[in-house]
Order: C-alpha cells, then sequence, then structure tokens
C-alpha cells in the first residue's frame, strides 16, 4: 500500500495494466517523450517503447476515430485528450461512432476504448482548459462516463474501464491531480462501473456529487459537523453513466434532504438526472426540496481570478447550502 | 502604408517601422515574463522568435480594412493592428479593461472590433473558418477588404484547416492562410506531425497558390503576403503561405521544455533569433547603428512600463459581471 496523488494513480494504474495486457496502447497530443502536459504518462513511453506510446497528430476526430477501428481489430487503446474541452473535434466520433457501433451492429461489433481526458477549473484555465464535459457524455447510451474522486477509485476504475468491452469516456479533475493524495493498494482491484460510493456517513442531509466536488464536500461536510453540528452523509456516485440508483436513493430514504454538488453549468447538468430520479422514486421520503448547488449558467468559466471564484463550487458555497437545506 | 517594393531595395523607412514593431513585441512579451515569475500574470504563451514573421506579415494588410483572425502567439500581428501595448498587459493581468474579453479569457486570446481583430478561442485552427466567412462576407457585399487566418503547423492536422482552406479556394474568397511553422506542436515536433517538410505543399490539394518563406526575414515575409494580399484583393482568391520561425520560449509559461529539447538545439536556435538578425541586416545596410539602437530601445522600454503600469492601475473584473453578455 502506498499513498500516492490522483496523478500518480493513474499513472500506475496505466503501468500495470500495460504489463498485463500487451493489447493496451496509448496515444494523444504530447503523451510519448513529454509524458503528457500534466506528466500523467511520464516514463511510460520509456518503458513500452513508442509502438505502444505514441505522439499523434494534433488531430482528436483523428485521435478517436482511428482508436475505434484500432479497437475493432483486437487491441485496447486508450486515447488521450488532452484537455476535455478539445474533446468536441471528436465529439462526432464518440457520440455517433463509439457509441451506436454495437446498437447498429446488432451486437456484431464493440468498442472497448478508454477515452482519458482531464477535466475542470479552478486553474486559471479560463473558458478553454476548465470545462466540465460530462452532461454530453452521460446523456448518450452506449457510452459509460467515469469520474473518480480518490486516487484508490482511480486504480479501480480505471482497470474496470480497461477491461469493459464498451468505450468509457475517463474523465479526470485536473484540480485533483496533484492536490488529492491517498492510500493505493499495490495489487490489482476492480472496482465495478455502476457502483457509488458512501465516502462519509451521515444522518441529517445527503450531499451527492462526483469527481472533484466530491472532496470539496468532504471539507464542506466536516465543517458543518464541527461548527454546525450538521451530520451530512457524502455520495459519490463514481461513474454518472451507469448510475448507480439504488445508492441514491438509499441515501436520501436514510436523511431526507439531498444536495447535489456539480461543477459543471446548472442547467441540463447531470444533477437534474439524480434530481429526477430521487423525485419519481423517493417524492415522500423527502423533508425539504431537492436542492442544486452547480456552476452558473454561463457558457464557462472566466480566466480573472475574481469572476473565476464567482463561477467555481468550493467548499464554502457547499457548506452554506447544506446548511440552508439542514435548517429547512 | 509603405507600398514600395522592397526586394532589391529596401525601404528603410519600412524596415525602421518593422525593427519597431519587432523590438516592442519582444520587450513587451519579456515584460509578460517578469510578471508570470512575480507571480501576477499566470499564464504566459510567448511569441518570440515569431516576430518577423508576424510583423512582417501583418504590415502587408490595411489595418483600416483588413480583418485579421491571429492565434495566441500573434503578439506582433495585433500591436500592428492597432491593440496598445497597455491593452495587451491588462489581459495578462486578468483586467476589466482587457479588449479582447474584459479579463474573461486567457492572456493572448485577441479580439478587438475596433482594430479589425475577431476574437479567438483556444480549440485550435477553429479561426481558419471564421476568417474564410469573414472574406465570404466581404466578397458578398462588395468590399475590398482582405481576410487573415494565423495558425501554427501543428494545426493544420486539424480538420477545420483542410476545410477552410478548400472552401475558401471553390469560392476564389480573400483570405490568406498564414502558417509560422516554429517545428514543434507543444512537444511533439514536425516529423511526428505530418509526413511533408513544408506545410505549404498541402496548398496545391486545394488549388491554391502554397509558398515557403524564411519566416526569420520580415522583408521576405512582407514581399511574400504583399503579393498573396494583392491577389486576393484582385478577385483572384486564396493563398497559403508559410514562415519558418523558431520557438525561443518553452511552449507556455506551463511547459518545460528542456524535456524534450537539447541545450544544444536551444542554443543553436537562439543563434537565430530574428531580432538582433535584422538589427545586423540593417546596420549592413548603413541605416540603422548604436545611437538609433539606445534610442529605440528606451522609447519602447518606457512604452512597456507606461503599459504595466496602466494595466496594474486597472481594476479587476466585478464578480457582479459574471452573469453578462451570455445573449445579446
Ligand atoms: C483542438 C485543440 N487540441 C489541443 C489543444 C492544446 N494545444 C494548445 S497549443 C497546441 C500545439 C499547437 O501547435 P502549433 O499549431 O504548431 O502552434 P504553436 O504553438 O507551435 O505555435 C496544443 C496541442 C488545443 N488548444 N486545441
Ligand atoms: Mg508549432
Amino acid at each position: 500500500m502506498a499513498v500516492m496523488t490522483y496523478l500518480e494513480s493513474v499513472r500506475e494504474t496505466l503501468r500495470q495494466e500495460m504489463r498485463r495486457d500487451p493489447r493496451i496502447i496509448i496515444y494523444g497530443e504530447d503523451v510519448g517523450v513529454r509524458g503528457g502536459v500534466f506528466r500523467v504518462t511520464e516514463g511510460l513511453q520509456a518503458e513500452f517503447g513508442e509502438e505502444r506510446v505514441m505522439d499523434s497528430p494534433l488531430a482528436e476526430a483523428a485521435i478517436v476515430g482511428t482508436a475505434i477501428g484500432a479497437a475493432i481489430n483486437g487491441l485496447r487503446p486508450i486515447p488521450e485528450i488532452q484537455f476535455a474541452d478539445f474533446i468536441f473535434p471528436a465529439f462526432n466520433q464518440i457520440v455517433e461512432e463509439a457509441a451506436r457501433i454495437r446498437y447498429r451492429s446488432n451486437g456484431d461489433f464493440g468498442v472497448p476504448m478508454v477515452v482519458r481526458a482531464p477535466y475542470g477549473g479552478g486553474i486559471h484555465g479560463a473558458l478553454y482548459h476548465s470545462q466540465s464535459v460530462e452532461a454530453f457524455f452521460a446523456h448518450v447510451p452506449g457510452l459509460k462516463v467515469v469520474m473518480p474522486a480518490t486516487p484508490y477509485d482511480v486504480k479501480g476504475l480505471l482497470a474496470s474501464s480497461i477491461e469493459d468491452e464498451d468505450p468509457v469516456i475517463f474523465l479526470e479533475h485536473k484540480g485533483a491531480y496533484r492536490s488529492i493524495r491517498g492510500e493505493v493498494p499495490d495489487e490489482r482491484y476492480l472496482i465495478p462501473l455502476g457502483s457509488a460510493d458512501v465516502k462519509r456517513q451521515g444522518t441529517d442531509i445527503s450531499i451527492i456529487s462526483w469527481g472533484m466536488t466530491v472532496n470539496f464536500s468532504l471539507t464542506a461536510a466536516q465543517k458543518l459537523e464541527q461548527e454546525d453540528g450538521v451530520s451530512a452523509e457524502v455520495l459519490d456516485l463514481r461513474t454518472v453513466r451507469p448510475l448507480d440508483v439504488d445508492a441514491i436513493l438509499a441515501t436520501t430514504k436514510k436523511t431526507g434532504k439531498v444536495l447535489i454538488v456539480y461543477e459543471d453549468n446548472l442547467t441540463g447538468g447531470f444533477g437534474g438526472e439524480v434530481s429526477a430520479i430521487i423525485a419519481e422514486h423517493a417524492l415522500f421520503d423527502l423533508d425539504a426540496p431537492i436542492r442544486r448547488l452547480a456552476g452558473p449558467d454561463v457558457p464557462a468559466m472566466p480566466y480573472a481570478p475574481t469572476l473565476e471564484h464567482a463561477f467555481m463550487v468550493t467548499p464554502d458555497k457547499i457548506h452554506d447550502a447544506a446548511l440552508n437545506l439542514a435548517r429547512f | 502604408m509603405p507600398r514600395t517594393r522592397v526586394k532589391n531595395a529596401p525601404d528603410p523607412e519600412l524596415m525602421h517601422r518593422m525593427y519597431y514593431y519587432m523590438v516592442l513585441a519582444r520587450m513587451l512579451d519579456e515584460r509578460t515574463w517578469i510578471l508570470n515569475r512575480q507571480g501576477r500574470a499566470p499564464f504566459v504563451i510567448s511569441g518570440q522568435g515569431h516576430e518577423a514573421a508576424q510583423v512582417g506579415a501583418a504590415l502587408a494588410f490595411d489595418p483600416e480594412v483588413d480583418i485579421v483572425c491571429p492565434y495566441y502567439r500573434d503578439l506582433g500581428v495585433v500591436l500592428v493592428f492597432g491593440m496598445t501595448p497597455g491593452e495587451v498587459v491588462s489581459g495578462h493581468l486578468g483586467r476589466s479593461t482587457d479588449p479582447s474579453s474584459g479579463g474573461r479569457q486567457m492572456p493572448s486570446h485577441w479580439g478587438h472590433r475596433a482594430r479589425h481583430i475577431i476574437t479567438g478561442s483556444s480549440p485550435v485552427a477553429t479561426q481558419i473558418l471564421h476568417a474564410t466567412g469573414t472574406a465570404l462576407a466581404s466578397k458578398a457585399r462588395g468590399e475590398k477588404a482582405v481576410s487573415a487566418a494565423f495558425f501554427g503547423e501543428g494545426s493544420t492536422n486539424q480538420g477545420d484547416f483542410h476545410e477552410g482552406l478548400n472552401f475558401a479556394s471553390v469560392h476564389k474568397l480573400p483570405v490568406i492562410f498564414i502558417c509560422e511553422n516554429n517545428g514543434y506542436a507543444i512537444s511533439v515536433p514536425q516529423r511526428k506531425q505530418m509526413a511533408i517538410a513544408n506545410v505549404a505543399a498541402r496548398a496545391q490539394g486545394y488549388g491554391m497558390p502554397g509558398v515557403t518563406v524564411d519566416g526569420l526575414d520580415p522583408v521576405a515575409v512582407y514581399e511574400a503576403t504583399k503579393a498573396a494580399v494583392d491577389r486576393a484583393r484582385a478577385g483572384d482568391g486564396p493563398s497559403l503561405l508559410e514562415f519558418k520561425v523558431v520557438r525561443l520560449t518553452a511552449h507556455s509559461s506551463d511547459d518545460d521544455d528542456k524535456s524534450y529539447r537539447s541545450p544544444e538545439e536551444l542554443a543553436a536556435m537562439r543563434r537565430e533569433d530574428p531580432v538582433p538578425r535584422f538589427k545586423s541586416r540593417m546596420e549592413e545596410l548603413g541605416i540603422w547603428d548604436d545611437a538609433k539602437e539606445q534610442d529605440l530601445r528606451k522609447r519602447v522600454r518606457e512604452e512597456v512600463d507606461q503599459a504595466t503600469r496602466v494595466a496594474e492601475a486597472a481594476s479587476l473584473p466585478d464578480p457582479d459581471t459574471l452573469l453578462l453578455h451570455v445573449y445579446g
């Protein structure tokens, strides 16, 4: 068992998986010699060679489209999109092709590929290096969308994503890369896609989140306990598609008050789906209206520190929203 | 605008203007790195080594009439088109007075309606289509304006490049496609980006002229651009120009190019620095001397100091403006 950063967990999991499965190849912009702009793939080309860890031309549609072909023909590609904000040139390949290939071929073809992309803001990244893109892909049947919050979950979820027979969008929060540390067992383990995790037990209120905002929610929950005597449960969805509906309903029934927290824009964000599920299946277990705390409805996160802070979901904002709801 | 032919008998006045803008771009760029190291500007992306190409090309346009879609390195282009140094630094400091975005975008994401600089984003190559579209509008409205898109060589691998050049050529639009080829897309050398030596060779596939020029020579760049602009203005359609330049800095303040470029390579590149090179050439022609140099450096330093003061005195955007300008 080692303590490592979120980023190191991604890298070590890729390394472990590549050692056991020769079908895995990694490619994308700057992933080879440079080891990626965040250094996630550092050292992998040195260990596995240029055939398995390749720098690609600057063209996301090509990166994902060729990975689809390679996956169909027996490899396990793990293409990297340098920033989630730049996944859109590949949107056509992901949504029209990868997601629909199994269905359209009546089960004859599958696309076992994991598209990794760093997402999220709060790092002076401005409009195009800060976006949360999960809702676009969570909307599409045929895709799986994974958003780990901790180094431990990174490992188990990434291994499961690689083993999965279908395309997975694996979103890593770039703010988490170096700021979030945790224990990661040395041996290989799998966390099934579609299994949420109660990251903190509580009785007064449930905070449901995914990705980096899970960590912010845990900070807020601690403050709620210490300063306000409020016991908050934090449910980490871990994957937004497939979705662990049972876990959502269980925490709702337990506390009767739900705050859904996400960094993406509020409207049409994935929190709306979580809210709808609760309303459909657990309305009479609620003691207060469901609340969402999310990014504001502006096209993307601005650069200036004043505006970036105003946009970001922070532990303080979660604390205040949760306290408000607890006192409802 | 000087219209003299400069090839065989360079016009001293034009060369002095070129040199002024090259030195201004260089010294302003250096100032932004100082602000970055002081922790006052979180992000810098640099045009050092590209000045001759940017200034030589931009001076071949008429900023009163023509329209430019620059990319992030194009400090020299936007200065020639009339953006002031104070405006530039205000962008680096994320100030409300930043004309490009009011502090919303990362620095060097230029835009200025009054100066005919079309707002640009981070996803590379998108502006190639916008310049094609502004040219379409100029043609439709019977106006004499010529449009220009600037981009790096790595960006020519995007689908938008192909689609834009094809569209422009089919419709014989007054647009110039200007590639600043510095041999790298972040860490990826040109040979891993494309299997050809010259981006200009791609022009043939679209049925337009393609020219490769020494981008360290502002006079050669000016000549080539002037010819393309005259051609476009006469209704003879688009051109692709490729200027071979050097990237004297890391990709950006977030990059460390020592991890992929050898000390020898960096040293060799520095010897090609277009700014001292052009100075020597003017000295050889007997149109420049130490007194002129000192005078210019002093004047530009004052301009850069003043720009920094103006930008620092400006306010950060009010957080209450976060929700403005989502719709018109
Ligand atoms: C669509 C897209 N993908 C990835 C990036 C990340 N990125 C920013 S600059 C860059 C390299 C650009 O290289 P080039 O076009 O040669 O321009 P240069 O920076 O060398 O001037 C990359 C990969 C981006 N901005 N947009
Ligand atoms: Mg380049």
